[in-house]
């Protein structure tokens, strides 16, 4: 857990960068702090791990002012993931990831056995690639690596500036993939920079929306979507933020609240989607009319109904009109 | 087989060729027969040329090294341009005159030989060392911090390995070019093989001329030789630039 308390930066000469921001990011959560650039949101981060100085407030980390904490054993008990991976060139794969434990003084068997369980977890072998210089790893490979690497020495606690910002995207979207599976398995709690919205949607449990370096708005995506607190988070989030929220939903919320519709048993010319698919995706689908029906499937094959543009919008329209809460995700 | 690759095989031809050529018509001159018959004399000034590399190069890695790490730390950044200004000065005074001021200080003899070589040799060691640890990527130094990895421990596990091509590079070009600016020891009564060159020049004699210069060069090949099998040893192999060809 990572609460900020009124956590000021002011920097020589009297710029504000970060003005006394309130908020608490929930163990095991994902919290991206997102805003245009400038907003002080990168500087937020660093002030967890206290790469800035806190000027004025503080910053608690599991209950702990981050300001009593030795700052060395401070860093080395958060990850730390940046945009341009910041892998050492002059190490080997399996130096640069058991950098921490080793810092903490890890023995080598331990180091080994760690080093194998994390790359296992991003499907990359570590037999193959441990004695392999960063250079000869493609960028999406270098920042899996630079996320297991924050991970090695099993920190409760994370800080991820723009981690992906430089992929391209479909690697970009792979990877947050994965890393929303891994996430699911170590549980960690979780500051995330971003400035791509619809990255922060997809790997937020709550979104802090940050401008000049205030806080205008702190809630869940869906939320932030569909009930902006202000003309800012609005804009922000743009005219099509009623199509963004639909990538919060899958088919199985939508069947769950309104159903699907009825198949047609005479179209011969169907295409299958799985009940897991998310709204977003399916309507981009439904628009390209591949094909005259789309039948929704579940894991096992079986057919469960059809989906038709109406039927989303009509979930699209009760989600926003008569529900106060959207369905959270995950 | 290139255009590129077809120019390069001519160019070291002729340079063979032309080295071939100067070696057939020294030694059918029988100009190298000092090395032979004055043997002892001969070894006697290798010894002193090697001497005057060796002491006034590690002096020189020993002042250089540390400064260039030292202005290289934040807090003592804003020395880095009186420190590079004081050293690129030292480098512009022309060699003789170097030599000449500090026969008036330290006299003659080896000491001012090997301060002058000194004063030579610390631009390009302290510049080399500066650059490769100013050529790392900021991020990494970042990624280290946010790690919790201490400042000394940023120094000799990320900085210094990094660096150490450029910084390796530095010192051999130093060394090199020492070794043949050692050959004007003699004017300051350092001795060195620049006594027989000079000799040589002086008498007429292209035996000595040839017996002193040519030990010079090979000394310099085999060295920069040396120190490249030493980098390759030393530097990390992520830490490389680019193969060149």
């Amino acid at each position: 857990m990572i609460t900020f308390d009124k956590t000021t930066k002011t920097y020589e000469g009297g710029v504000t960068a970060v003005d006394g921001v309130d908020f608490t990011v929930e163990k095991g959560n994902i919290v991206v702090l997102l805003g245009p650039s400038g907003c002080g949101k990168t500087t937020l981060l660093r002030m967890v791990n206290r790469l800035e100085t806190i000027s004025d407030g503080k910053i608690t980390i599991d209950g702990e002012d981050s300001m009593s904490l030795d700052q060395i054993a401070l860093r080395r008990k958060i990850g730390y993931v940046i945009q341009s991976n910041g892998l050492f060139p002059n190490m080997t794969i399996e130096e640069n990831v058991m950098i921490v434990p080793d810092l903490l003084g890890w023995k080598k068997k331990e180091k080994r056995e760690r080093f194998n369980k994390l790359m296992e977890m991003i499907g990359l072998s570590g037999e193959k690639f441990g004695k392999r210089y960063p250079h000869e790893l493609s960028g999406g490979q270098q920042q899996r690596i630079g996320v297991i690497r924050a991970l090695a020495a099993d920190p409760p606690v994370m800080l991820m500036d723009e981690p992906f910002g430089a992929l391209d995207p479909i690697i970009r979207e792979k990877i947050q993939d994965e890393f929303l599976q891994i996430q699911r398995e170590v549980k960690k709690t979780i500051l995330f920079v971003s400035h791509d919205i619809d990255e922060a949607i997809k790997m937020a449990d709550k979104i802090v929306l940050l401008r000049g370096g205030e806080v205008m708005q702190y809630d869940t995506p869906s939320e932030m979507l569909v009930r902006p607190k202000n003309e800012f988070v609005r804009e922000f989030f743009g005219k099509d933020r009623a199509i963004k929220s639909l990538s919060l939903h899958t088919i199985n919320d939508l069947q769950e609240v309104i159903g699907l519709a009825n198949m047609d048993e005479t179209i011969s010319d169907t295409i299958t989607i799985n009940v897991n698919h998310d709204l977003r995706n399916t309507l981009s689908m439904l628009l390209n009319q591949e094909a005259d029906q789309v039948i929704v499937i579940d894991d096992e094959g079986n057919k469960l109904g059809a989906i038709t543009i109406d039927i989303v919008q009509k979930y699209l329209h009760f989600e926003i009109k008569a529900k106060p809460t959207l369905v959270q995700k995950g | 087989m290139n255009k590129k690759k077809v120019m390069s095989r001519v160019v070291s031809f002729l340079v063979y060729g032309i080295v071939a050529v100067f070696f057939i018509w020294a030694i059918s001159n029988s100009y190298f027969n000092y090395i032979f018959s004055q043997s002892s004399t001969f070894l006697y000034l290798l010894k002193q040329h090697m001497q005057l590399v060796l002491v006034s190069s590690l002096l020189a890695v020993g002042v250089a090294l540390p400064v260039g790490i030292l202005v290289t730390r934040r807090s003592f950044r804003r020395a880095e341009w009186i420190v590079s200004n004081t050293v690129n000065l030292g480098q512009t005074i022309p060699s003789l005159a170097v030599l000449a001021l500090m026969i008036s200080i330290l006299g003659i003899g080896f000491k001012t030989a090997v301060f002058a070589l000194f004063i030579y040799s610390l631009l390009p060691m302290y510049r080399n060392t500066v650059a490769g640890i100013d050529s790392i990527d900021e991020n990494l130094i970042d990624a280290a911090r946010g790690m919790g990895m201490k400042p000394i421990q940023i120094l000799f596990r990320i900085e210094l390995p990094n660096a150490s091509y450029s910084i390796l590079a530095g010192i051999r070009t130093a060394v090199v070019l020492n070794i043949g600016t050692a050959a004007l020891a003699y004017v300051v009564g350092g001795g060195g093989l620049g006594v027989w060159i000079f000799t040589g020049i002086q008498l007429f004699d292209n035996g000595y001329l040839i017996s002193g210069a040519i030990p010079v060069t090979l000394l310099a090949i085999f060295v920069d030789y040396l120190l490249r099998l030493l980098e390759r040893k030393i530097v990390p192999k992520g830490s490389k630039p680019p193969q060149e060809t």
